[in-house]
């Protein structure tokens, strides 16, 4: 959906692998090159700058915490505010306690109005609702009959009338639903350019004269810089509740989401994806936002890695690395933590940049059980000083745990470098950590 | 005498012939949007008396961007601009006005729209003259054909329109009330038939009957939907069985509100089909004509015509003179 712009970002928060600290330096060029990223993805100047602005206002405030790594920081600064605008919550259509629900849809020419109709009217009707399709688009050559046809596609009523006045089509079609118990109406309205003033206020009088419950902008994915006056056009004569951003399965970067969103300040919808009439899906902020800014699902990560790394936990432990203190019970922990992160192929494909590394890696996740059962074969005494595990207490462990000898040794040989590895990472915090854990290559196979 | 002399006389000839007269009048209006604002931006960045330095020339690339010229070709038009400042010495904001219109001016020059030769002649000893239209969905190919067959036939040509959408609902009774208001013929069969197989009966009936042009209507595609686009080359092999060199134009219709995607579309389809020209649609609707600039900046294919309205005659032989004209003037 937003590869290019992830790939953009993901290229300009490069820049802050490996530095200790957020500086107004460092973040002023990431910042430009985020800018960049947004305008190349066709997100408005405009929006792009205020963007840009509150993020680096954000990040230079900002402390590094502990578990964060300043890039780390970044993203997820980034991604907040990049939530924020897209709009905390995915809003789903609100139906009015008065039936009809009426639904009416607008936009420029070729925005995809209706198809998206037809769409939505089918998604409802799964719902349980009974939609009845209006073809309000007097103008467009055969866009009645696009309508009609869509609709006997979907087995779904549509409404026309001889009319060719829009308004009055709109108010026989809420008559009509009132007479035949249709509880959704849903409005085609013909695509218009802003500039057209005769167009504009025809379809402020269609609003005026059914006053919908759902006033929804379809907007095209590909719209570029002028996304912002259109949807204020729009947004002005129409009091907008919800956008639609249509044909998001090419490879737009789908910037305009960002600007349409900034500009009319309500949520979007729906996306629609495709020119089947199933293709349409609910809209989520948050996944899009942590798509656009890419980074693998780099967020998942952190956040989940800040949930469940315990900070006064995380110290100890960095306290017994710095000792050289580590034991088997510190490593089971450790176990016990990544195995509630999800599968290790999972986390370690959040990580941008290893997933394509490790398409071809064979990981073996039962390995995690078979280092578990050595160890919990293990006394007290052995797990914290592993040093007097001689040859009958290595076997007695091998009986115990169900694994050869040979997968003790291997186990306590890693042990014994992954030891030596951690003293080094005296900075970095558990992250740090992550990254450079390697699974014992071997073990279980 | 330069070569912004040159082609301002240029201009002022073609003002004085009243049917350029006309359609630059008309070119004036449709890019009105465009114009203003970029007009209306670049003025309120230069002021009065304010002199060349790094802000300004920053508030000059934003302006570019906000007009969808898109960074790079941005990049380009500013790079240029400073090495002009510092060479040639300018310190005045007014001297940028020149400066800037000449850029554009000559980076559409050196695109291949500056030979555009896209009027309605055709080779009379390789007829019909075959075109096949192609695009994303919603940017105007239906219309665009429409426009195209009536200023084909009012220079004279015969015209046969083949409806090769069989897939969007409707896409035959809009391309027939088209055809009907140029007041040409049209082939078409039943919904979901094969396009390829309407390209061909098109194609030969025209060949029957003695057309001069063939325009095809093919279904919108989104340009990475590779089986879509594998059908556009199923297509142009199936003419090609009919006659060696058609289609003799395949132009790429681009949607001017699209941003720096219409690029990515031009690339994707050029890999499937030899593109001959682009014809950018809507651009009356847009403020943000910038994307002319990107096209003639980054692609290697000539813009032949873009649509400034939604009439019948609304379509125009693009001109990089009159464009830049129309964009400038006061």
């Amino acid at each position: 959906m937003f590869e290019n712009l992830q790939e953009k970002l993901e290229l300009a928060l490069k820049r802050f692998r490996g530095q200790a600290t957020i500086s107004e330096e460092n973040i002023s060029e990431a910042m430009r090159e985020i800018r960049r990223a947004l305008l190349e993805a066709d997100v408005n100047l405009e929006v792009a700058k205020k963007f840009v602005e509150e993020v680096k206002q954000k990040a230079i405030g900002t402390e590094v915490k502990g578990n964060l790594l300043p890039e780390q920081l970044i993203v997820k600064i980034v991604r907040d505010e990049l939530v924020e605008i897209m709009g905390k919550n995915r809003s789903d259509i609100i139906f009015s306690s008065n039936p009809p629900t009426v639904i009416m849809v607008a936009g420029l020419q070729g925005s995809g109005k209706t198809t998206f109709c037809a769409k939505l009217a089918k998604s409802l009707r799964k719902k349980g609702r009974q939609p009845l399709l209006v073809a309000g688009d007097v103008y467009r050559p055969a866009a009645i009959e696009q309508l009609q046809s869509l609709g006997k596609q979907a087995n779904l009523p549509v409404f026309t009338h001889d009319s060719k006045e829009p308004v009055t089509i709109a108010k026989e079609a809420i008559s009509y639903s009132k007479r035949f118990a249709r509880d959704v109406v849903i409005i085609d309205t013909a695509g218009r350019l802003t500039i057209d003033e005769q167009m504009m206020q025809e379809v402020e009088n269609i609003a005026k004269a059914v006053n919908p419950t759902e006033t929804l902008f379809v907007c095209d994915a590909m719209i570029g810089q002028d996304a912002v006056t259109t949807a204020r056009a729009f947004h002005e004569r129409l009091n907008l509740t919800g956008v639609i951003l249509t044909k998001l399965d090419g490879d737009t970067r789908g910037g305009a989401a960002l600007s349409v969103l900034e500009v009319v300040g309500k949520p979007i919808k729906y996306v629609s994806t495709g020119e089947k009439l199933d293709a349409l899906e609910p809209f989520h902020p948050d996944r899009i936002a942590s798509r656009i800014l890419g980074m693998g699902d780099i967020l998942t990560l952190v956040e989940k890695a800040e949930l469940q790394f315990d900070t006064q936990q995380a110290e100890k432990l960095e306290q017994k690395i710095r000792k050289n203190q580590f034991t088997f019970d510190d490593f089971l922990d450790q176990l016990a933590t990544i195995k509630k992160m999800g599968s290790i192929r999972d986390l370690l494909g959040m990580i941008p940049g290893m997933d394509k590394q490790l398409r071809n890696v064979n990981i073996d996740e039962n390995g995690f059980a078979k280092v578990e059962a050595i160890i919990r074969s293990m006394t007290k005494a052995e797990r914290q000083n592993p040093k007097i595990l001689n040859g009958s207490r290595r076997k007695r462990i091998a009986v115990g745990s169900g694994t050869t000898i040979q997968d003790v040794n291997r186990l306590l040989k890693q042990f014994d470098e992954m030891g030596k590895m951690m003293k080094n990472l005296s900075r970095g915090g558990k992250y740090k950590m992550l990254q450079n854990f390697r699974f014992p290559p071997g073990m279980g196979n | 005498m330069g070569l912004f002399d040159k082609f301002k006389e240029k201009v002022s000839q073609a003002m004085q012939s009243t049917g350029d007269a006309l359609g630059f009048t008309k070119l004036k209006q449709g890019l009105e949007k465009t114009r203003s604002s970029f007009l209306h931006n670049l003025q309120g960045i230069l002021g009065i008396g304010r002199k060349i330095d790094e802000t300004l020339i920053q508030e000059i690339e934003d302006l570019l961007i906000s007009a969808d010229v898109g960074v790079q070709t941005s990049d380009l038009i500013i790079d240029s601009l400073r090495k002009r400042v510092k060479e040639e010495g300018h310190e005045n904001a007014d001297d940028v006005f020149n400066m800037l219109k000449e850029e554009i001016h000559g980076m559409l020059l050196k695109s291949p729209s500056a030979s555009n030769d896209a009027d309605y002649s055709i080779d009379e000893n390789n007829k019909p003259h075959t075109i096949m239209v192609i695009g994303v969905n919603g940017v105007g190919k239906t219309t665009t054909i429409g426009k195209l067959a009536y200023n084909y036939k009012n220079a004279g040509k015969q015209v046969l329109i083949g409806a090769a959408d069989t897939f969007r609902a409707a896409a035959n009774e809009q391309l027939e009330v088209w055809a009907e208001r140029a007041g040409v013929p049209i082939v078409q069969q039943a919904p979901g038939a094969d396009p390829a197989a309407v390209a061909f009966d098109t194609l030969k009936s025209a060949q029957a009957k003695g057309f001069d042009v063939v325009i095809i209507d093919t279904a919108g595609r989104l340009h990475n939907k590779s089986n879509l686009m594998a059908e556009l080359s199923k297509i142009n092999r199936v003419m090609k069985k009919l006659k060696d060199s058609a289609p003799d134009d395949v132009y790429l219709v681009l949607d001017a509100t699209t941003g720096q995607n219409a690029l990515q579309q031009a690339k994707e389809f050029l890999k499937v089909a030899d593109i001959t020209g682009i014809v950018l649609t809507k651009l009356d609707g847009t403020a943000k004509g910038g994307i002319v600039l990107a096209i003639a900046n980054e692609l290697k294919i000539p813009v032949r015509y873009i649509g400034v309205g939604e009439k019948i005659d609304n379509l125009q032989v693009f001109d990089p003179d009159y464009f830049v004209e129309a964009l400038f003037g006061t």
